[in-house]
């Protein structure tokens, strides 16, 4: 009995034990969790830490989470911010597509946006990443050279439509793929100049996954991407086995004119401009 | 007239006494034949004892034994495996069992059906009930096959054996085999191994058919156990392997098709005077089929295609009689997974491998129950009726399956559950000479695992590939059928006509909007419903004995099926067959010719050209020597297709020409 009775009192301890981790784990969640540090930019007095689901910054769309901290490492709250990339290359300087600066909902302290960077940097060539703060009202600059990798498999595209005018069109959505029907999200930006670029509105962007290695067979029920209700274009993507698919693009103005891209039929095997898929 | 009493108490006999015994029992040729004649829905094709002596070939395929009944046509894929077509009908609409016990094919083109999991030699006799009559054991259309397989029984016989070889010119196909069975009062123990082996066959005019070769080991054991008069167990086990079968007919072959299946029976006997049998059966087995086109010099990508189904049954069967009842009432259940899956290698060697599942997991539970009683009001007139009823529940249980499945039907959820119902009645009327029977059915089926729910299944013979459809309806159909028997004393004749109306016939129909994923594939089909279809089929069967020792017999068969005034594919057209046999003493010859007319109707808008006309002969003699009373060599020769005609039927698949000249040599020795 005694033996029954010790070892009912330790079973109590262990589970009140463990409802307090559990309790704690629930009062204060951390909000990094799922995302990877990237690198630090740290100009006197302040530290920002870009974060990614990655832990990479890729060329095409980046959705990118940052902190602002002191030299002591204490999280800066009410920062406000706005940031410009900008591309180093030989002859010349451009920026890219951007997105503007939020906090990150309920937090105080975690700061998002997203970049498409529609090249990686290389050895002579790079992008460098400034930030405008305000912290008490005083404006501070933190700028540093960041780090784009190549990817792969294309998820962004740079071409000039049949309007003279230039686009960047770069996938979102899927990020993690799957077999089946996947929701595909795009954004569409015109170059204005070197140094601005506005998102495009009320167009369409048609959309024919095939496989090239497979007779380049296609999938049905693929739904062309459309603005909803934000800049994002949305639609569907269905993947019907696994392996590398190439997603064919054309893209549509207001009066459904193609502005760039060609129909895949069995005498052309690939539009000219298109993303990349591999799972 | 001996012999028309004879057959009438046969025939009388048959409505009380279970099917086996007089397959065990008759000896007489004719008589048998007369009693299948007689029976509409149900054919022994060959006898327990006598299956040695019965058939001219003995060590012949399974499919060989089947393609020689009128109900049944077998589509060839190559020299091995072939499906069998019950009332002119695919494998979907019909049940075919091994003792009873439901067992999937584990491959999505039909490579691998049930039927090439048993050997002829551990084979009693195959119970083909057309049409309704054969739900006992699952929702069907067509009807139903059981391979039933021979084991001993406690007799106290003690230790025989029997020991089997073979060899046919064509193809080399070499086959050796044993048969050990011992019966003790309490104990009986049965084991038979067989082994085939072959090369590529050549068709007519020394065509090579290549990738038609085949190797298969068949083993099987039974064991029984006596417990007292009335009470008695069985175990059983098939281990069926073959290894490197060519499908010429196909754009891949197989490395492997294998099958473990097992049950253990318990039977009671004699339980009250109106209650004879209590027989319950428990059954697992495992199919795997492995495609390989390794040994294929072109094809445009590399690809495997493994298969596998697990399927767990059980059924319990009650046989009685009182007055002038006989009934029997079955009740059934399994559950089955079908898996399979399909991994493409890219040529390029830096891209990742592409893969899909073909059958996303698919599981089946069935439950069903059957009861049939057959009346004999008078000593003219006697009817067999029947009725069943099931509950059928399908699921896509893998996610990755499911989410591909989407993509054709967003709204599809997981599972899907059907209730099956059945009913017939025929009856018999009997005076004199005249044998006359007719029958009306009811019957519905669930649609199979390919046609709900099948993934880009490429079917090389339309070139189309299929897609299949969660949401088909149950297909049903309503089945008439008649038969006239004439009996003199040295000839008789019977005629044969049924007739299928089937509402919602499932069949798939091209998709002009849809890509197809096959290389090559004409386009992309999903199976949709026809309001209704119409099948016919019509047989006469003869015989004539000109001698004592010497008869004639012939048979004409001709089918057709319609659907929305076209015609259907590969429906058979008239068929003919004559055969003259010579039996004396231990002596049996028999030439036959065999051939069709050239296929007028043919289904042009499901991507057939019509089969030509052709005739070929067979020839084959054989001489038992009863070596002492324990001892006996049978030899059988013979010459298959002796002209070496080169021709493909309507039931080859892409009209791969068939075997020209073979020669071939069985021995058996009984001891």
């Amino acid at each position: 009995m005694k033996i029954l009775k010790s070892i009912s009192i330790l079973m109590l301890i262990f589970i009140a034990m463990s409802c307090k981790k559990d309790d704690i784990k629930i009062e204060k969640p951390n909000e990094l969790d799922g995302l990877k540090l990237v690198q630090s930019i740290q100009n006197d007095p302040f530290i920002i830490d870009l974060y990614t689901t990655s832990g990479k910054l890729e060329q095409g769309y980046n959705e990118i989470f940052f902190t602002v901290k002191d030299v002591e490492g204490n999280l800066i709250e009410n920062v406000e911010s706005t940031w410009s990339p900008l591309m180093h290359m030989m002859d010349k300087n451009h920026a890219c597509p951007y997105s503007p600066i939020s906090l990150v909902p309920n937090s105080k302290t975690l700061h998002k946006g997203y970049i498409v960077f529609q090249m990686a940097g290389n050895e002579t060539e790079y992008w460098d990443l400034s930030f405008n703060l305000i912290v008490q009202e005083s404006p501070y600059t933190v700028s540093g050279k960041i780090n784009v990798l190549p990817t792969l498999k294309k998820r962004v595209t740079t071409f000039t439509g049949s309007d003279g005018k230039k686009y960047v069109l770069a996938m979102v959505q899927p990020n993690l793929p799957k077999e089946g029907l996947n929701e595909m999200t795009a954004l569409l930006y015109k170059m204005e100049n070197m140094m601005m670029f506005s998102p495009v509105s009320n167009y369409t962007i048609n959309i024919d996954p095939r496989m090239p290695s497979m007779g380049n067979h296609s999938s049905p029920n693929n739904v062309n991407l459309t603005q909803k209700s934000s800049l994002f274009y949305e639609g569907k993507v269905a993947f019907s086995m696994t392996g590398y698919w190439k997603i064919n693009l054309q893209v549509l103005n207001e009066s459904s004119e193609v502005l760039k891209g060609e129909a895949v039929t069995d005498e052309n095997e690939s539009s000219s401009i298109y993303f990349e898929v591999e799972f | 007239m001996n012999k028309l009493c004879a057959a009438i108490f046969y025939i009388f006999s048959s409505l009380v006494v279970q099917h086996q015994l007089y397959a065990q029992e008759t000896t007489d040729e004719n008589l048998d034949s007369l009693i299948n004649s007689y029976l509409l829905d149900e054919v022994i094709i060959t006898g327990k004892k006598d299956l040695v002596n019965k058939q001219s070939k003995v060590l012949s395929s399974i499919d060989d034994y089947l393609e020689s009944n009128n109900a049944i046509n077998m589509m060839k894929r190559g020299a091995y495996a072939a499906e069998p077509l019950l009332n002119g009908m695919a494998s979907e609409r019909s049940v075919i069992t091994i003792d009873g016990m439901r067992i999937y094919g584990a491959c999505t083109d039909k490579m691998d059906p049930i039927t090439s999991y048993v050997e002829i030699t551990n084979l009693s006799k195959a119970n083909i009930q057309s049409g309704q009559s054969g739900s006992c054991h699952g929702g069907t259309i067509a009807g139903s096959i059981d391979l039933v397989r021979q084991h001993s029984t406690c007799d106290n016989s003690g230790f025989k054996g029997m020991l089997f070889s073979g060899l046919e010119s064509n193809n080399f196909q070499k086959i050796v085999g044993t048969k050990l069975s011992y019966s003790g009062s309490k104990f009986f123990s049965d084991i038979d191994f067989t082994f085939r082996d072959a090369n590529n066959y050549k068709a007519g005019g020394k065509e090579k058919i290549p990738y038609s070769q085949f190797t298969k080991y068949n083993l099987s054991t039974t064991q029984g156990w006596k417990i007292n008069l009335r009470h008695s167990l069985t175990a059983s086990v098939i281990y069926d392997r073959a290894t490197d079968v060519g499908y010429p007919a196909l754009p891949m072959d197989v490395s492997l098709a294998e099958a473990v299946i097992s049950s253990l029976a318990y039977s009671f006997t004699n339980i009250s005077p109106h209650i004879f049998n209590w027989d319950t059966k428990v059954y697992y087995n495992h199919v795997k089929h492995i495609m390989d086109d390794s040994k294929r010099p072109d094809v445009p990508i590399r690809m495997d295609m493994p298969g596998q189904t697990n399927t767990a049954g059980l059924y319990s069967m009650l046989q009685g009689s009182k007055d002038k009842h006989t009934w029997k009432a079955n009740i059934s259940g399994h559950f089955n997974k079908s898996f399979a899956d399909m991994t493409m290698y890219p040529n390029n060697p830096g891209e990742k491998e592409m893969y899909m599942l073909t059958w996303p997991g698919v599981h089946t539970y069935y439950t069903g129950i059957f009861g049939e009683d057959k009346i004999r009001w008078n000593d003219n007139w006697n009817t067999v009726a029947s009725i069943g009823t099931a509950m059928h529940y399908d699921a896509v249980k893998n996610d990755f399956g499911l989410n591909s499945l989407q993509i054709f039907y967003p709204e599809l959820k997981q599972g899907k559950s059907r209730w099956l119902k059945n009913a017939g009645i025929s009856s018999t009327y009997i005076k004199g000479i005249l044998i006359q029977n007719f029958g009306l059915a009811y019957a519905e089926r669930a649609p199979s695992v390919s046609e709900g729910y099948g993934f880009y299944l490429f079917n090389s013979f339309d070139r189309y590939d299929y897609v299949g459809n969660p949401f088909l309806k149950n297909e049903k159909s309503i089945e008439l059928n008649l038969a006239t028997t004439l009996v003199f004393s040295k000839f008789n004749i019977k005629g044969q006509i049924n007739y299928f109306r089937i509402y919602d016939y499932i069949i798939g129909v091209p998709q002009k909007n849809l890509i197809p994923m096959t290389i090559g594939a004409e386009g992309v089909k999903t199976y949709q419903q026809f309001k209704n279809a119409h099948l016919f089929n019509a047989q006469l069967v003869m015989s004539y004995d000109l001698l004592d020792y010497l008869q004639l017999s012939g048979n004409v068969v001709y089918r057709l099926g319609k659907i929305e005034k076209q015609d259907l594919p590969q429906i058979q057209p008239l068929t003919y067959n004559a055969k003259l046999k010579f039996e004396k003493n231990d002596y049996l010859a028999e030439i036959q010719i065999e051939g069709a007319a050239k296929q007028s109707q043919y289904g042009q808008n499901f991507g057939e050209s019509p089969a030509q006309k052709y005739t070929i002969l067979n020839a084959t003699l054989a001489k038992q020597f009863n070596i002492s009373m324990q001892h006996q060599l049978i030899v059988k020769t013979g010459v298959e297709n002796i002209l070496d005609k080169n021709y493909s039927t309507f039931s080859d698949w892409n009209k791969i020409p068939r075997m020209g000249r073979n020669f071939f040599l069985n021995l058996i020795w009984r001891f």
